[in-house]
């Protein structure tokens, strides 16, 4: 296997207890280079948990990890030297301004000040935080700080960067320009590991997602194919349609993976494949009316919801 | 196989502590305690000035006057310092780390290719510079202003003994910022934290010279009958104030700026046979003297800060 093909990030039987509380409970997980990885999940299922045991910002209680080939436990320095990290709810020295917390990050890497001048300035004109760089980061909007915590990642020119949950609490705008960046730095070759519970956002941002349920990864793969396996199909066709009952008029229907009443007349097909035609055709061929059909493809909500059907999310918060 | 960690521990080390030092001399809390303790030193100096001038007689060591002398109201300059070198220490500390938790950057910080031990000795660095700084700074206008208005230079052994003075009130200082770390890493919240080391501080300024005399007199009773049970009482006193370190600075100084002091603990008359009283003692004699206190004092800081070291590197990131 050539170094371009090993995972950049691998974890194998990953637990981590906080007393008789397990956080994260042997998960595996391998992340290849150029890749985005999602951690999708409610609150208090491990996303952060794993993340901070990724950086070596604590301690397995049991399993192994290797970020870029190093154990961040034994090459802490090393590995936090090319991975950016975007905290969940990101603090900044908020009297001092933009770049000077930043040249104190970039001084702590240990980049010489004209290095990091040069990497700072062009950081801040990427976020778009030129113009307000000299001024205190206490004035900073949501947005803004996210942005800036984004700058550091750039800044510190990390090979993976691993961002908790980076859209929490934006306004849509800046949501929407955070994910921007965000798909640039992903267009640079950088492997970006990316924390949420948005589905719509990790559906449009992410190569591969891992679905974490109380410390356990249940699923992990491409959006497309968990769509298919946890709900059948990656095509809902929504039919509303008097004087037959569906199921039965569908059951051997090919492409079809399930037909679910949702009322009287309405019912809902999943399908892995445009099934429309053929359910209009059949229902009319049964005999019914068939008054109106709507097509979709299936999202990660539904996964999600499909997924965690039934959980006590209590137990897990 | 070795668990040795990679790289030196002390990366980042001054970066930390210069930030920390650069955000204490801009900050506000900083400036409205400096200011207290520099208006109270010029005030109690102004006055030992006046009380000096009035009393002028024969004494070798007039400078050192200048920091003992008391006058009514006011106390004298080192009792200002034993009082004051506390506050300034907690206003620089109590907040070190629970501070990074509650502002959210520690995580970030550490995010950065440093080890803990560089942060939590960064910013206990950070603090001592600013401390040295002020206590530098102070003792230089207190000079100053002796030179100017008592008309003569100091000698070379008050300087001596002054810098003496100097690194004891640095060290206590540094008792007081340790404190104030341990507080800052065992606490979580900053607010906490500064109540906890506050209370402390009264605890030692103001309610054990009243309570090691209670305690030991009930740990060590009087036999009136036996004299040696009066020195055993004493000695237990002794030792348990000697717990504050209120009570190890207050001595040290005692015996640096007083040559004529002899012993900071009984004396028996036996003892004194041959010695000319209020004769001064050479320098070397008040430094021995001294010495287990300023030892005491740099036992206690050690102390403190591995306490804070330990929980710190037990902490979990995650608040």
């Amino acid at each position: 296997m050539s170094a371009a093909e090993a995972p950049v990030i691998e974890a194998g039987g990953l637990t981590k207890r906080y007393g008789r509380f397990t956080a994260v409970d042997g998960i595996d997980l391998a992340v290849n280079k150029g890749e985005v990885f999602g951690l999708l999940g409610p609150n208090g299922s491990g996303k952060t948990t794993t993340i901070l045991l990724l950086l070596g910002l604590t301690e397995p209680s049991a399993g192994t990890i290797r970020v870029l080939g190093l154990d961040p436990l034994r090459k802490p320095l090393s590995v936090k030297r090319r991975v950016g990290y975007l905290p969940d709810q990101i603090g900044f020295y908020d009297h001092l301004s933009a770049e000077e917390n930043l040249a104190y990050s970039a001084r702590l890497a240990g980049l010489a000040s004209a290095e990091a001048n040069r990497r700072i300035s062009d950081a801040l004109a990427r976020v778009r935080l030129s113009d307000v760089r000299g001024k205190r980061v206490a004035t900073y909007s949501r947005g803004m700080r996210q942005r800036l915590g984004l700058a550091e990642v750039l800044a510190k020119g990390s090979e993976i960067a691993i961002l908790d949950e980076p859209t929490s609490g934006l306004d849509p705008q800046s949501t929407q320009e955070l994910l921007e960046l965000i798909r640039e730095l992903a267009a640079d070759g950088v492997t970006i590991v990316l924390s949420s519970h948005l589905l719509a956002m990790m559906q449009s941002l992410c190569d591969r997602v891992a679905l974490f349920s109380r410390g356990r990864i249940g699923l992990i793969g491409k959006v497309a194919d968990l769509t298919a396996d946890v709900l059948g199909g990656t095509h809902v066709v929504e039919v509303e349609a008097d004087g037959i009952d569906l199921a039965a008029v569908l059951k051997d229907a090919p492409h079809i993976a399930a037909v679910t009443p949702l009322r009287a007349g309405r019912w809902r097909v999943d399908a892995d494949a445009d099934v429309r035609a053929d359910i209009a055709h059949r229902t009319v061929q049964a005999g019914g009316a068939l008054s109106g059909m709507t097509i979709r493809q299936s999202s990660l909500d539904e996964v999600y919801a499909r997924f965690f059907e039934g959980e006590d999310h209590d137990q897990a918060a | 196989m070795t668990r040795q960690r990679e790289g030196s521990p002390f990366a980042g080390l001054s970066t930390v502590a210069l930030k920390e030092a650069a955000d204490h001399m801009n900050s506000a809390r900083i400036h409205l305690v400096m200011l207290l303790v520099i208006l109270t030193a010029i005030g109690s100096v102004y006055a030992a000035i006046g009380q000096i001038k009035a009393t002028i007689g024969e004494d070798q060591f007039l400078f050192l006057r200048l920091f003992t002398t008391a006058q009514q109201p006011l106390p004298s300059f080192v009792s200002f310092l034993g009082f004051l070198i506390p506050l300034v220490a907690i206003a620089l500390g109590f907040d070190a780390i629970n501070g990074e938790y509650s502002r959210r950057t520690l995580s970030r910080v550490l995010s950065q290719p440093i080890y803990r031990d560089a942060l939590l000795t960064g910013k206990f660095l950070g603090g001592l510079i600013v401390i040295a700084i002020c206590l530098l700074t102070l003792w230089l206008l207190v000079t100053g202003l002796g030179i100017l208005s008592l008309g003569l230079p100091p000698g070379g052994e008050e300087i001596a003994r002054g810098l003496a003075f100097l690194f004891a009130s640095f060290v206590y200082a540094g008792v007081w910022l340790a404190v104030a770390m341990a507080f800052s890493t065992l606490v979580k919240s900053p607010a906490t934290s500064a109540l906890c080391a506050l209370t402390l501080w009264l605890v030692f300024t103001v309610f054990w010279p009243m309570l090691t005399p209670l305690v030991a007199g009930a740990v060590a009773p009087v036999d009136l009958l036996d004299p040696m049970t009066a020195v055993h009482q004493i000695a237990v006193q002794q030792g348990l104030a000697r717990i504050s370190p209120n009570v190890l600075y207050g001595e040290a100084t005692l015996a640096l700026l007083n040559p004529a002091t002899r012993s900071l603990g009984l004396l028996f008359p036996s003892q004194l046979s041959g010695a000319l009283m209020g004769a001064p003692l050479p320098l070397s004699a008040s430094l021995a003297l001294v010495w287990p206190q300023i030892a005491g004092m740099i036992a206690a800081l050690i102390v403190l800060f591995t306490i804070a070291y330990v929980s710190f590197q037990r902490q979990e990131i995650r608040a």
